[in-house]
């Protein structure tokens, strides 16, 4: 039987900012190919060190991370883009790009990997008709509400169908209504074999799904197969 | 809807105000520079066809003038490497003096020498130095003048100033450089959020380095036009006053379409080389990135 190579494997992996204390001390964990996984801890707990670390914006200060079965620590420069491409990530601070417009924003990823425009643009179109902006489509970001930034922010990191989704706090500023939405949006992505992971402090979020929780506190990692458990934590 | 754009704003930068104008006074200067050399260059070809393998036998004037032409034709004429000889009128000889002497200058008492115009064979070497002592001991006071001499002398320092032109064109190219160096950092800084999300959305440090290269390529091309026109508006202007000054000693300032050419190159060249120096700057600084 051939045994499937985890999306992510971090071991004993620790994390600290310059010469500050670590912020995450050796975590170990495995995400298996289409799992589902809410990320929770309280503020300061290192949940976005974390996402940071598995999108491939830092590099741990010691132990071992495992993208897709390749070691990060001896992977090529230029190999990380690929590696990248498979991954999308809704920022805590969205991070869209002020000077283009919403479709522009999120026709981004597909800029990149170099899709023809023709079908870029009708991909994003109907995404953002998904996420309740397609009246805003030529909207800058400065213009646009938090929760709609939300959106395209969102909308920018399931445009390319990557097969690792994180997301940091993607329903902090929106309503429960479209919070939902988008919820059922990553489930389905995670139906046709995403790996989610989500950093949460809605604890509602986590009732009305369930999924398994990583817990973060005071830096170290639990792993909680049930949402009673990890209220329980 | 998805319009060509760049993800980095790069035309909000201040280098987007400040870089045309720097590379278009340099256009301006490398235009003028290679423009001087280009008419000088003309010009002294233009004066060696006429010069080259020619000789002037200069009699003094005086009584004993025309005696003495007579015996110096004949003794140049038996002399091996002369291929022709003509004695100029007294009417040329006054031409000849106009350009300094004015139209009427040279009428009445001036004592003008009579000059005799010899043409060499340019497949037989000739011993100027040995011709000029046979020709002082047949007419004493008569003397060669040797073109070849003051024409070497003009061609290097024809050569001087286009070596001076070509030194002027390089120190241009690098100050370009150095300027889009300069704005490629700074963008490369004030970019920098911007920058670590492309490469987090999968961007390749090419892809980035595109967006540089293509930005600094527009302003280029832009500060090169302006540079160009200024160029040419003071060349232009330039040629008109020359012209108008109506001196024959003064080279003309005009130009083969050859010429114009290479001139019209210029901002495309000055583009070329900031799009390379923005591609090389934005790779090595990229590749330093984690």
């Amino acid at each position: 039987m051939i045994e499937r190579e985890p999306v992510v494997r971090f071991d004993n992996v620790g994390m600290r900012y310059g010469p500050g204390p670590e912020i995450l001390q050796d975590v170990s964990f495995a995400l298996e190919p289409g799992s589902f996984h809410f990320l929770t801890g309280l503020s300061g707990a290192g949940k976005s060190t974390l996402l940071k670390l598995i999108c491939l914006a830092h590099t741990p200060s010691r132990g071992l991370i495992r993208l897709f079965g390749q070691d990060i620590a001896t992977t090529p420069k230029k190999d990380l883009p690929d590696l990248r491409r498979k991954i999308g990530v809704v920022f805590q601070n969205f991070r869209l790009l002020n000077h283009l417009s919403a479709v522009d924003n999120v026709a981004l990823p597909l800029r990149i990997a170099g899709h023809r425009k023709d079908t870029i643009r009708e991909q994003v179109v109907e995404l953002l008709r998904w996420v309740g902006l397609e009246d805003q489509l030529q909207a800058r970001p400065p213009t646009l509400s938090g929760g709609e930034q939300q959106r395209v922010a969102i909308a920018r990191a399931v445009i390319n169908r990557p097969s690792l989704l994180i997301a940091d706090e993607p329903t902090g500023s929106i309503d429960d209504k479209i919070a939902m939405r988008i919820m059922y949006l990553f489930e389905e992505l995670n139906k046709v074999g995403t790996t989610v992971v989500i950093a949460t402090h809605n604890e509602a979020l986590v009732e009305h799904f369930n999924y398994p929780c990583l817990h973060l506190a005071k830096g170290e990692l639990h792993v909680i197969a049930a949402r009673r458990e990890w209220r329980r934590a | 809807m998805i319009r060509r754009h760049s993800d980095l704003p790069l035309e909000y930068d201040s280098s987007n105000r400040f870089l045309p104008w720097m590379i278009a006074f340099m256009v301006y200067l490398a235009v003028l520079a290679l423009a001087a050399a280009m008419v000088f260059g003309s010009a002294v070809s233009r004066w060696g066809a006429g010069l080259s393998g020619t000789l002037t036998i200069q009699v003094e004037y005086g009584p004993g003038a025309e005696a003495g032409i007579k015996k110096l034709v004949t003794l140049l004429e038996a002399t091996e490497g002369v291929e022709t000889v003509r004695v100029m009128t007294a009417d040329e000889t006054r031409a000849l003096l106009e350009p300094w002497l004015g139209v009427g200058g040279t009428t009445g008492d001036l004592p003008i020498p009579r000059l005799i115009d010899v043409r060499l064979d340019d497949a037989v070497p000739v011993d100027v130095a040995a011709l000029d002592r046979a020709v002082k001991a047949a007419v004493p006071g008569a003397t060669v003048e040797d073109h070849r001499r003051w024409l070497a002398d003009l061609i290097a320092l024809v050569g001087s100033v286009e070596w001076l032109s070509a030194g002027i064109v390089l120190l241009t190219a690098i100050s370009a450089m150095l300027t889009v160096v300069f704005a490629a950092r700074t963008g490369l800084a004030v970019h920098h959020p911007v920058i670590e999300l492309l490469h987090l959305v999968g961007a390749r440090d090419r892809y980035v380095a595109r967006q540089f290269q293509h930005h600094a390529l527009m302003l280029g091309l832009r500060g090169g036009l302006i540079g160009l026109l200024l160029a040419a508006i003071t060349l232009l202007g330039f040629a008109q006053f020359l012209q108008s000054l109506d001196n024959p000693v003064l080279p003309a300032l005009t130009l083969s379409t050859v010429q114009w050419a290479i001139l019209a190159a210029l901002p495309f060249a000055a583009a070329i080389i900031a799009m390379y120096t923005a591609r090389v700057t934005v790779l090595r600084a990229l590749a330093k990135m984690p």
